[in-house]
């Protein structure tokens, strides 16, 4: 790992001020992802804004028909969550099968979301819901956040603070995952609510995406057996030696059926 | 400086951190990990590295009493905190740790690499799961942790044992079958 200066500021005025001073210096929040990056010296920083002393990026709160997310907050706390486990059950399970325990004891959603790997679960519950993303200048609604491979909206030196997750009627969420690295295949967050009926796909591209066929089928007739009849074409889909764009369009037709299952 | 050219301009920082019960202040560099903190400054090497890439788990230690792979951890960031490796589990009598007691008891361990990160995440895994853990959950909350001796049904063991005493269920471990 290069080395780099190492700054801990406890507000997010002062995270941007520092991010704003230094166009080469990067946030940092739970680094389960920018550390091993750096260890490959894939990047060189001049510095890290580490975020975990802003206290204001923490927490997990209602607010009318909404769950508002910190950045900061860790997926072992959203997956304890009583207060999303009882609004948006899928999320707090989908915290639970995120990495491993120690990951989940690190890891957070800002730092998930704004790096948008495409294996990452969060953008798919983010996109799928149909939630907006709060940054230190303005609010982004999902479907212009995701821009493609490890590429979003966020501007340099804008902070993402948080996320605002409007309360669906039912949602449910199935990944398959590698058996080795436990990465994402092809995951599918179906859910019908406030937002209307909505079905992201992550793993299986190089980006989220919603899957529009199989929208407009639940939209009419909420069920697997809706879904199961769609094909997903494979046109596009990530080719690698753990399996072939087509094997990964036959895992979305099939995640999305199990999420609809468990939304119920 | 073993890695690396030293940046004479730059002030190293500083890091005060708690391992172990015992407080500590050391000069770190800004890429220095929390992992390479404990075996190379303090001379606590029963954190083990493995794969340094955050699968294995060989290096997890509690961060204020919850698991952390510290080979992904900087040592700055741990500023302030309370560590605990496998070296602060034993009494100072030399007492184990109801888990290393389990683990040596069930013969949890071949090679014994992998051990000392098994031996902690296992203790978070009980210590968050007071309704006890199955089998099967034993083996999902050791998701994080690899054995490359493949050793894991007597890890599972151990750790069924050690849950009921360190839970308070039993008084003291029961035996492994002969």
């Amino acid at each position: 790992m290069y080395d780099f200066t190492y700054h801990k500021p406890t507000s997010v005025a002062d995270a941007v001020a520092l991010l704003a001073a230094d166009p080469d210096a990067k946030p940092i929040s739970g680094g389960h992802t920018l550390l091993p990056a750096l260890k490959h010296r894939l990047n060189k920083p001049s510095a890290l804004i580490d975020l975990s002393g802003i206290a204001e990026l923490k927490g997990i709160k209602r607010e009318g028909d909404a769950i508002v997310i910190g950045g900061m907050t860790r997926h072992a706390d959203v997956a304890t969550s009583a207060e999303v486990k009882a609004a948006i059950p899928v999320l707090a399970y989908m915290a639970t099968v995120i990495g491993d325990t120690q990951v989940r004891n690190r890891g957070t959603i800002g730092g998930s979301v704004a790096n948008n790997d495409p294996a990452a679960d969060y953008p798919a519950a983010v996109l799928g819901l149909g939630a907006t993303i709060i940054t230190s200048k303005r609010r982004i609604a999902a479907d212009e956040f995701f821009l493609g491979m490890f590429t979003t909206a966020l501007e340099e030196g804008e902070l993402l603070t948080g996320v605002s997750f409007p309360i669906p009627e039912k949602a449910g969420y199935a990944k398959m995952r590698n058996p080795a690295s436990r990465y994402v295949m092809a995951g599918a967050l179906v859910s019908k609510g406030p937002m209307g009926v909505r079905v992201a796909i992550n793993g299986a591209g190089p980006c989220v995406f919603r899957q529009a066929a199989m929208e407009a089928a639940l939209s009419s007739n909420w069920s697997a057996d809706a879904v199961a009849a769609i094909k997903q074409d494979a046109d596009g889909l990530n080719a690698d030696i753990h399996g072939s764009a087509e094997y990964r369009a036959h895992l979305v037709t099939v995640m999305a059926k199990r999420a609809v299952i468990n939304a119920g | 400086m073993r890695r690396g050219q030293k940046n004479w301009e730059t002030l190293m920082p500083q890091v005060t951190l708690t391992v172990n019960g015992k407080s500590h202040t050391a000069e770190v560099e800004g890429r220095t990990l929390l992992v390479e903190l404990l075996r190379e400054t303090l001379r606590l090497t029963g954190t083990h590295v493995g794969c340094d890439t955050s699968q294995c788990g060989a290096c997890v230690v509690h961060i204020d009493g919850e698991s952390a792979k510290a080979c992904t951890v900087l040592a700055v960031a741990a500023e302030g905190t309370s560590v605990t490796t496998i070296e602060g589990l034993a009494a100072a009598d030399g007492t184990l740790h109801p888990m290393q007691e389990a683990f040596r008891e069930y013969h949890a361990l071949q090679c014994g690499f992998c051990t000392p990160g098994m031996v902690m995440s296992a203790i978070d895994l009980v210590q968050k799961n007071p309704q006890g853990l199955s089998e099967h959950e034993i083996r999902e909350g050791l998701e994080g942790n690899l054995c490359r001796c493949t050793g894991y049904h007597n890890i599972v063991k151990a750790i069924a044992a050690a849950q009921d005493v360190m839970h308070g269920r039993v008084s003291e471990l029961a035996r492994a079958a002969e």
